[in-house]
Formats: C-alpha cells, structure tokens, sequence
C-alpha cells in the first residue's frame, strides 16, 4: 500500500482530503528506481481548479508515454494545509508518489493568470526550493514555467530557471533528452541550462541583462551568455490531428471545475480581435480532423467514464465540422445518458436546433459577447458582431422559447466615451423590446437579460499593448454611468447588471506587462501575507498595495501611460511569429475605428503565413 | 431487474467521502459497461441508491448499493468487470439480484450494522494498532453491564439525552479491538463513535484523546422469519438477501 504524505490526524482534520492522496483512476504510478527523470507538473491553484486544466492532462499524458520519465501532479494546498505544513515543517510533495518536490529532478509550472502568481512561491516556498534562481543548487530541481502568462515572463524571471515559449507538445521531448544526457556524463546545473538554451522556444531569463532609461522604460536586453539566443521563438504544433491528447484522462474523486471529457478541437482564432491574447498567441487557427474527435470521444467516455462531453476551442462556431461533430456526439451518447455541454455558439438555426436537443430551454440562457455596446467601439476592437446579428439572434431564440440572455461586455477599452458606456445598456434593453414584441400569449412570461461588465486589461502581443489603463476610482466611476444608465431604460426590470472589482484588475494589468523590476512587489506581497490572489474571498489588496509602497514600485508607471510605438517592451524578445508591425497596422486601425477581416476571408498578413499551416493554407490545397 | 453491489472500503479510500463514493460508482458503473437503467426525463441519471453513508476515516468490509439493470449480467462477470476498473482501496466483493418489490430493495431495510474499533498507537496511522489491554476488557463486560446508557445525543433541531443500551445489541472485547452490534438505519440508528465516547467516558478516558479506528464489518436487514428479537439470527446480512445471477 502507498504511504502517504501527511498522516491520518491531519487528513481528518483539513477540508477535502481527496485533494492530497492521489490514487484516481488512471493517474500513474510508476517504479522510481526504473525512470531516469522524475518531473513534478504543478498548476498553482486548489485540486478542483488545477485538475480542470486541459494542458497538464496534455502533457502528463505525453510525459508518462516515455518509459524513462515519471510524470506526477501537485498542486496549491489550500490554506488550511498550508499552516499545518508550515507548522509541522512538512515539505510539500506530488500526488503520486507523495515523494517531496525537493527530489525530483523537474518542477513544471503552468502559469494561466496573473494573479496565480504568489501561488508559485507558495509552491517553491513549501517545497523548500529557494524562491529566486540564483539561490539555487545542484540539489533542487529544473523551475520550468510554461502557458500563457509566459509570453510576458519578465515579472517572474528571477524565480524560474527556464521558461518553455509555446505550446509544450514540440521540443519537451529534445529537453528531456538533454537533461538525461547531461545528468549521466555528470554535467552541472549551469551545464543544462547552457545547452537548454540553445534549445528553440527555451528561455533561460538569468542568460540576460536588461538595462533601463532614466524614465524607467527598457534601454536594452541583451544576452550575457553565449549559449544565449537573441529571440525566442514560439513553438507551434502544425499537425494538431496527431500531436499527442490524453485518451485516458485522470479522474478526479472529487468534483472538479471541469468534470468532463474535453475535446480540444482546434488551437487558434480566425477573428483577430484586437483586445485579445488567445486570439494572437495560438496563430495560426490549426482543426483536428473531424474523425479523429469523434474516435477520442468514444475512448475517453470509456476510459474515464465521464457522463458529460465538451468542446474546448476559441471561437468554436468557426471549427468547420462543427455541424457533423455534435450530430454524431448527440446521436451517439445523448441516448447512452451523456450530457452534451455545448461551447458558447454562435445564433443560428442550427445552434438553437441543437441547444434545444441537450439543454432545457426554460432553464438555459443565451450568450452573447458582444464586448463593447455601440457599434463605433465594436469596431474599435475589431468585434464583428453587429446589433443587427445580436437582435436577430435572440428574436430567433425567444420565439424558440427562450427568455434568458446573458451579455458580456469591457469597459475601459481604448477610446472609450460616455456615449459608448451608456450604449451597453441601450443594447440590452433593445434585447429587451424584441422579446416584448412577441405576443403575451406566446411568450414565456418575462425575459431576464442579465449584462456583466470587467474591466479591459492590454496585453502582450496584441494590437492594444500600446493602450494606457485606469486608476481603481475611473474604473468604478465608468461603471456607475453604465448603472445609471441601466435605471433609465424602459425594460429596467427584465435588466440586471453585475460588474466586477477593479482592483484585481489594477494588479493584473501591471504583470501583465510589468519588467523584471516587479518581480520584487510579488516577493513583497507573498512575504506580506497575499495567497490565492484570484480567490476573492482570499485577495487583500491592502497588502498589494503596501507591497508596492515597500518596493517603492509605481503602479502609475505600468498602467496610466499610453506607450509610444518605439519603446522597447519586456517581451519584445519572444517572436510568436506575429509581427509587431502587424500589431503596429491594427492599433492604428483601431484608432480610427476601422475592421479587419478575419483570417478566412482575408489574409492580413499577420506573419505567421511563414509557417504554412492551418487557415494560412486552407484554401490554397 | 434489480441488483446489489458489494464492495470494501480500505487504504487509503477511507479518505474520500459517501457522496465522493457514490461519484466514482456512477463513473466506475460506465467504464466497466454495466447494463444500468437511467430515469427517463431531461436529464437522465443512473438507478442507483446506496445504503447507510461510511464517515470519512471509516473503512468497510460490507458496502452496499442497489442498481436497476436494463438486462441480466452474471455475478461473476459483473464482478470481475468492475474490479477491472477499481482504484486501490475500493473492491467489488458481490453481484447479486436482489427481489424487485419495493420493500426488499432500497435502503429502508436497513436494520443494523457492526464494526470492529481498534486502537491505534497514535493518531497519525490507524494500521498501527495495538492489542486491547486487560482493563479495556473489563471494563466493556461492565460497560454492558448498566442498566442504562445515556448519552448527549444531537438532531436536526435539537439535543437531548437518550439511553443508547437499546440500540446497543451487542458489544463486546476481542485480543485486537472491540465488536460492536448496533442498531442502524431509519427507524433508528446508533453511530459506533457515539458508543465509544460513552464507553471512553464510563472508564474516565477522554475521547478526544483516544486514537480509535472504526471498520465497518457488514450491514443487515431484519431476518424475515425472526420473532422480532436483537441477535444474530434475528438479522440477514443485505448481501444474503438476493441471489448470484447465472446467464447461460
């Protein structure tokens, strides 16, 4: 029988045991002493939100294929544990093996969202593995960061010996295979990195220098090292039929945010809107044959024996077997009692047929994201929906029976004035009238259009990373016009409006494009108490906002300036094949309120064409 | 046609909670392609209900839940598929068709259940047990031996003093731990910790000092053809109520 890490007192003591002993069904167990690579895979949240994750499942499963590499998960313990093993001096371990963190010879981090990121000291903390890179020895593991907040790795640098650029199915192979190869002719530390660094995608962040203006923008980045290359570039899977997905997915005893089989059927957006870092990072759009998923879908129903299937992608109504993928899964599985979960579609006959076949209608709402209300500001973001396909849309869907909508907007984009602000609730109230135009008899009671607002936050890589941000009071003043101007709508009482917190926000929008300087405040902050940032009932932002005055870093510095086109951004080194001059073209294109058309049906040149994958070469077969 | 499963709760499965349980037998139930009956309606969901919930901590020998089948299935293949898809700690031990009237299935019929308590050396691994000391021995002869046994004793609303030597029906010392007989299941139901803290308190023990590890043996229903006495007989394990399914 396994032992576990922690002892029965304590198991019977914390909430949801279930999070720590492993054991679910198809997690791995492997011999230690017959691998040669013991990687710790770690996403750092709670089990339910971690174990939900799609790219772990991706890797752990293309890690635990080699015979010579045992892949384990761990996650964040909540904040019970975290005092008991704190108290105790228990040094955190993986879920497989309970072995602690500190013995093996990898630490992958994947890193989904900013305010995760006192979570990954925590991580480094618990496991005894000094928090910053340059404290570290022979005898901790490779810190390897990967996922979307590594596109902007600079607020983390000092904590991660490596950052992986890209998606994680192309060069771990080659990585892992150095570190065999190093470890068995007794290289160092500093010998992997060395050849880790001349890997394509691996970024090695102590290999650099950078060196700042006197007004605090970056002057230089330069490599101090010669193994050291100029750009890193992004790795893409251009073969997404065949490149490596879990057919037997583990299985969480406790419920997980996402428990479900997930289909992943395509990587990538055609739409290019310009607020959106999704939809610029995972260029090109690259499908999974259509036979491929309905075969993945029969083999993971069976192997995890899940009751609920869904579809994961950006933009899914794009994916074009999108029509013959959930006739065949509601043919299929619907009698067999499998949910079909359906991804946010697109309004159209089809959708509502098939949103009629697996939802109660009484009980489902519609969704709409049209981000901004009026069509000026739409435009702005290059969001193609217009009022005209939003009215339609949901006529269609009253007079099919529904009465719930759901609308998502931004405030705080770009340009944004009053008139845009007030249009958000003009639009749900015209939502609204068209449900009030049906007959009394033939509708379904009243309607209940319920309209969230967040706050935009400019990201790397994407035509608005040259946009200023807002003070926490701007925020909530704009949203109070839009409150206000929700109580002056004839159908005020079919509308309800919530909007978020802006000072998450704030936080968010400083690491999202901070320097290596910020490093420093998510030090402080973590030093100060802050844990599970992205928990609200957790977040403090007292604490942030004295770890910013202990650092003497200036939020305003970060957020309130509108950046010039030539200032040399943190992440101006990572070539994610889209061209900053692309980028350049669309916030000028922005500013003057003018689209871009999609990738299907034009080519604007983006730059990731050099590839010679997914749309880039759709029509050209 | 009606069938119930039997399994065992050990290692470290006694971690995971009764509705935890119940999550992985729906999940178990599909990858091992047992042919289960669903509701019919919007959302249809599997035929299934389990008998008296396990406390977290507690392990089992005699775990129960009845299922409704769609088409026969022979004991030993159903048996041998599920255990094909078990993690360690939980084991499909039975696969029996039990009566279709309602008052034979369901969970109602649970009368009692027992249990083995054993000591462990400390409170950090209940496998570490130790050997029931001479005093303990004695002291449970005498424990049985009061007229009444009256414990704090809380409800849904409210708490009030009971005498639990009713519901009691047997208990006594064994060389590793102590056997305890208890009335359990809707008409009334006697938790084997609520037994011990009683008995912890009558030898001038306290409870929360105490390491004690509970296992579940079996659970029963009222022998039908008992007079309507405590004993043994007077129960029938739930298991020995339905029969092995033969397919030819």
């Amino acid at each position: 029988m396994r032992k576990l890490a922690l002892t029965d007192d304590i198991l019977m003591k914390i909430e949801k045991p279930a999070r720590y002993i492993g054991n679910e069904v198809n997690s791995v167990m492997k011999d230690k002493t017959k691998v040669d690579i013991r990687f710790a895979m770690c996403f750092p949240d709670v089990y339910e939100i971690g174990m939900s994750h799609l790219g772990i499942q991706i890797l752990y499963d293309m890690f635990n294929r080699r015979e010579d590499v045992w892949c384990e998960r761990v996650y964040s313990p909540w904040t019970d544990l975290d005092a008991v093993m704190r108290e105790k001096k228990i040094p955190l371990f993986a879920l497989e093996s309970q072995d602690p963190i500190k013995n093996f010879d990898f630490l992958g981090i994947t890193i989904q969202y900013e305010m995760c990121y006192t979570n990954i000291l925590q991580i480094l903390d618990l496991s005894g593995i000094p928090i910053k890179t340059k404290d570290r020895t022979e005898e901790d593991p490779i810190v390897i960061g990967g996922g979307p907040c590594t596109y902007n790795p600079e607020p983390l640098a000092d904590f991660f010996d490596l950052f992986y650029m890209g998606e994680g199915e192309t060069v771990y192979d080659e990585l892992l295979d150095l570190y065999k190869k190093n470890k068995a002719a007794g290289g160092s530390r500093w010998d992997f990195l060395e050849m880790a660094a001349e890997v394509e995608g691996i970024y090695i962040p102590s290999f650099y220098d950078v060196e700042y203006k006197e007004d605090g923008t970056i002057l230089s980045f330069t490599p101090n090292n010669v193994h050291a290359k100029e750009n890193i570039k992004k790795q893409v899977v251009m073969d997404m039929s065949s490149a490596p997905y879990p057919e037997k997915p583990v299985v969480p005893f406790i419920k997980a945010t996402q428990d479900r089989v997930v289909l992943e059927i395509q990587r990538g957006c055609i739409r290019g809107c310009r607020f959106c870092q999704a939809g610029m990072l995972y260029r090109p759009t690259r499908e999974k044959d259509v036979e491929v998923l309905k075969d993945y879908a029969y083999k993971m129903l069976k192997n995890t024996g899940h009751e609920e299937i869904s579809l994961s992608s950006l933009s899914s109504s794009d994916y074009s077997h999108l029509k013959e993928l959930v006739t065949f899964l509601i043919d299929e599985f619907k009698s067999k009692g499998i949910n079909i979960s359906l991804p946010s579609l697109r309004i159209d006959a089809f959708s509502l047929d098939v949103m009629g076949q697996v939802q109660d209608i009484r009980k489902s709402s519609l969704t709409f994201a049209p981000e901004a209300g009026s069509q000026r500001m739409r435009d702005v973001i290059n969001k193609g929906l217009t009022e005209e396909i939003i009215l339609d849309g949901a006529g269609q869907a009253f007079e099919g029976g529904w009465n719930k909508v759901k609308l998502y907007f931004m405030l705080g984009l770009p340009t944004e004035t009053e008139d845009d602000m007030r249009a958000i609730p003009e639009l749900a109230d015209k939502i609204a009238r068209r449900y009030y135009e049906i007959p009394k008899d033939q509708r379904n009671g009243k309607c209940q259009i319920t309209t969230s607002t967040s706050f935009f936050i400019p990201k790397p890589f994407t035509p608005f990373q040259w946009a200023r941000m807002y003070t926490n009071e701007e925020y909530i003043s704009r949203a109070a016009i839009v409150k206000h101007a929700f109580n002056d709508q004839l159908n005020r009482k079919s509308l309800k409006y919530n909007w978020h917190d802006a000072e998450v926000t704030v936080l968010e929008g400083v690491f999202a494009r901070g320097d290596r300087k910020t490093s420093a405040v998510i030090e402080e902050a973590y030093r100060l108490g802050c844990l599970y940032d992205s928990w609200s009932d957790q977040f403090d932002n007292n604490k942030w906002m004295q770890a910013f005055e202990n650092t003497g870093l200036d939020i305003a510095f970060y957020n309130h300036r509108e950046r010039s086109l030539d200032e040399v951004f943190p992440w101006d080194f990572i070539d994610i094949g889209v061209t900053k001059d692309f980028l350049k073209r669309e916030w000028n294109h922005a500013m003057n309120a003018e689209v871009t058309p999609n990738c299907r049906m034009k080519c604007s040149g983006c730059g990731v064409a050099k590839w010679k994958g997914g749309v880039c070469i759709e029509s050209k077969n | 046609m009606k069938a119930r499963i039997k399994f065992r709760k050990y290692g470290v499965m006694r971690f995971i909670g009764h509705l935890d349980v119940m999550r992985f037998f729906q999940k178990a139930i599909r990858r091992a392609e047992i042919p289960i009956a669903f509701t019919s309606g919007y959302s249809p969901h599997m035929i299934m209900s389990f008998a008296q919930p396990l406390g977290v901590g507690v392990t089992s020998d005699g775990e129960y839940f009845d299922i409704e089948l769609t088409e026969a299935i022979a004991s030993e293949q159903a048996v041998a598929q599920l255990n094909a898809v078990m993690v360690e700690g939980i084991e499909v031990t039975g696969f029996r068709e039990i009566s279709s009237d309602k008052k034979a299935s369901g969970m109602t019929i649970v009368a009692a259940a027992d249990y083995k308590v054993t000591q462990p050396q400390t409170f950090q691994h209940a496998e570490d047990i130790r050997v029931l000391s001479a005093k303990w021995k004695d002291s449970v002869c005498a424990f049985m031996k009061e007229p009444q046994i009256i414990v704090w004793k809380k409800t849904k609303r409210s708490e009030k003093e009971v005498d639990i030597k009713p519901m009691i029906y047997d208990m006594h010392a064994e060389d590793d731990g102590i056997f305890l007989f208890l009335a359990t299941g809707s008409e009334q139901n006697l938790k084997p910790d609520l037994v011990m803290e009683a008995f912890l308190r009558f030898i001038g023990e306290n409870p929360e000092e105490v390491p004690l590890h509970f296992h579940r043996l079996e659970v029963y229903a009222k022998n039908p053809e008992s007079a309507g006495g405590t004993t043994k007989n007077d129960f029938i394990s739930l298991e020995d109520l339905g029969k092995d399914i033969v397919t030819t």
